[in-house]
């Protein structure tokens, strides 16, 4: 995708160090073109989150430091900027696994998202309601505390209060962690329509491979901190080694324990 | 029998027939309440903007009313010559903003450096900062008693046949004050909401955009604030001494009452611990010998802990199966 010049978001070789010893991502670049939809996909511990936090720079608060390489937004380089600066820039994240002021109501959480807003209450006021329009469930539950609604509320409430700092580009760390089928569809057409109509960049962090490369249209797969593939959402989805290790198919059908061996050195771009 | 009488009857009897007196120990109690409710106040404030157990807080208000005291010496107060009214409120003003200076300093020496460890050891960085203010204080305006009088007459007067004391209104209003205003920022404020969900979650509060250096300044800067009113209304009591900073073990019962991320909570809990050991005092006392209120706070908040470990108003901690 190099060739793409107008890339929003531009990730460039970057390594990170945690606790100045553990090397976890070693080399990692993507390109998030303005208004797509890209999926970082992987096995646990591959470095996706690794990869979004860097971008979001939460990475300072976990003692982790991008060593090596640069990252730009929008032809600006922001490896040094805070979470607040790239939130007023226009990149959030949405963290893997909710992560709701469980004591404040929804709709309080909604407004912490607009912390950054400098357009006054009516400007906020609407984003309100159009986050209500997107995820009708979160006004019925509006006045309810986020530590007592549903799994798929709550994310919905987090993607909602991201949504609320009127992104540019979102990221997204697993939304469907922990979430019925049905509600990651429905979340993944939320996200859908959000790329859509509010022209939000999107970059996706999922182990859910087969829902990621649905909905994205370009796609990364990391392993061990570097990525090892990347294309076309439809290519990869049909490519034979994604199909196998990450869709769960293959065209000899299902796979017995014996052939674990083959399995893995099949696994041609491990490095 | 008797002993049955002694406690369960004889204390009602001698409420019912001494209506004015028993009105006045509740006063007492209330207004005792008030001093305890702003101690606590303080440490609810930080507690719930960070999680962790401000130790510092006692010392933080003995620190405010040494700086104060300093303030107006240097303004030439003595024992026998007032200043006037606009030269206290310099002080006061000169106060809070040494407090919200400190606040700046602690921020930048001590949490910043500390952010995302346990919350046990920002909890021991506190018990460093009490130390450290404790000592700080001595050296800078001297280690003596002082006296503190900011020009509140210490008058009493009698209302419907009760003794009441200027004073002590003066404080207990002050007090209420304090609270309102804090519970409106609390709740209705960008900022005060953005404390909140610092309080619940670091890291999303970041990810949100939500500064958290600064809120660590202005919970702190409210913190030492609410800290000088406690220092000053004490101060102006019993004297400027290092026996102020231990008013904040009395707040403990009262967070413990009241829960610790509830600023009514902190206030009801201070009443109902002040009127409590009045009464326990007055009308129990006696039957063992006395000096029940030294330990009756921490009896009840014993009880407390064992039947509603939240507090009266505390949250609950919310866990998800």
């Amino acid at each position: 995708m190099s060739e793409n010049a107008q890339a929003l978001l531009n990730v460039n070789n970057i390594e990170v160090i945690y606790d100045h010893v553990i090397l976890v991502l070693k080399g990692v670049s993507l390109e998030v073109p303005e208004g797509g939809i890209v999926a970082l996909l992987g096995a646990n511990g591959a470095g996706k989150t690794t990869t979004l936090k860097a971008v979001s720079n939460l990475l300072g608060a976990e003692r982790g430091d991008v060593t090596k390489g640069s990252i730009e937004y929008a032809g600006e380089r922001v490896d040094k900027l805070s979470p607040n600066d790239l939130v007023r820039r226009g990149v959030i994240q949405v963290m893997e696994g909710r992560h709701c002021f469980e004591h404040l109501t929804v709709e309080e959480n909604l407004l912490t998202g607009a912390y950054t807003r400098t357009d006054g209450r009516s400007g906020i006021a609407s984003s309100l309601e159009l986050v209500y329009t997107y995820f009708p469930r979160l006004k019925e539950r509006r006045n309810s505390q986020a530590g007592y609604v549903s799994g798929g509320e709550q994310q919905m409430t987090a993607i909602g209060r991201a949504l609320m700092s009127k992104p540019r580009m979102m990221l997204l760390d697993e939304p469907s962690m922990g979430l019925a089928p049905q509600l990651v569809e429905e979340i993944f057409e939320i996200v859908k329509a959000l790329n859509d109509k509010e022209k939000v960049s999107i970059l996706l962090a999922e182990q859910n491979t087969n829902m990621a490369l649905r909905y994205a249209r370009y796609g990364y797969i990391l392993e061990n901190g570097r990525v090892v593939m990347d294309g076309d959402a439809k290519t990869l989805s049909e490519n034979e080694d994604v199909k196998e290790f990450y869709l769960g198919l293959s065209s000899a059908g299902r796979k017995s324990y014996r052939d674990v061996k083959h399995y893995k050195r099949r696994k041609r771009w491990l490095a | 029998m008797d002993v049955l009488y002694a406690v369960f009857i004889a204390p009602f009897v001698d409420m019912a027939t001494a209506p004015i007196f028993f009105a006045e120990v509740i006063i007492g109690g209330l207004i005792a309440g008030v001093m305890y409710s702003l101690v606590a106040l303080g440490f609810v404030l930080i507690f719930k903007a960070s999680g962790v157990f401000n130790f510092a807080q006692g010392v933080l208000a003995l620190f405010a009313g040494l700086t104060l005291v300093g303030l107006m010496e240097f303004m030439g107060q003595t024992s026998t010559q007032q200043l006037p009214w606009y030269l206290i409120a310099l002080a006061i003003i000169g106060t809070a903003a040494v407090m919200v200076a400190l606040a700046f300093a602690i921020e930048r020496i001590v949490l910043r450096p500390l952010v995302n460890q346990e919350q046990i050891i920002l909890f021991m960085s506190t018990i460093g900062l009490a130390l450290f203010l404790e000592g700080f204080g001595d050296v800078l305006w001297g280690s003596d008693v002082k006296a503190l009088d900011i020009g509140i007459p210490d008058a009493s007067f009698e209302w419907g046949g009760i003794l009441l004391n200027q004073f002590d209104l003066v404080a207990a209003a002050t007090a209420a004050v304090l609270v309102a205003v804090l519970a409106v920022f609390f709740q209705k404020t960008r900022v005060g909401r953005a404390l909140r969900a610092v309080a619940d979650d670091h890291q999303a509060a970041l990810s949100v955009g939500i500064p958290l250096k600064s809120i660590w300044v202005i919970v702190w800067s409210v913190a030492g604030i609410v800290a000088m009113v406690a220092g000053i209304m004490w101060g102006a009591k019993s004297g400027v001494q290092f026996s102020l900073s231990l008013i904040a073990l009395k707040a403990l019962p009262v967070l413990i009452l009241g829960g610790f991320t509830s600023v009514p909570g902190a206030i009801v809990g201070g009443l109902i611990i002040g009127v409590g050991e009045k009464i326990a005092e007055i009308y129990w006392g006696p039957l063992i010998g006395g000096a029940i209120e030294n330990w009756f706070a921490y009896m009840l908040a014993m009880v407390f802990l064992l039947f509603r470990p939240q507090g009266l108003f505390g949250e609950k901690i919310i866990e998800r199966v």
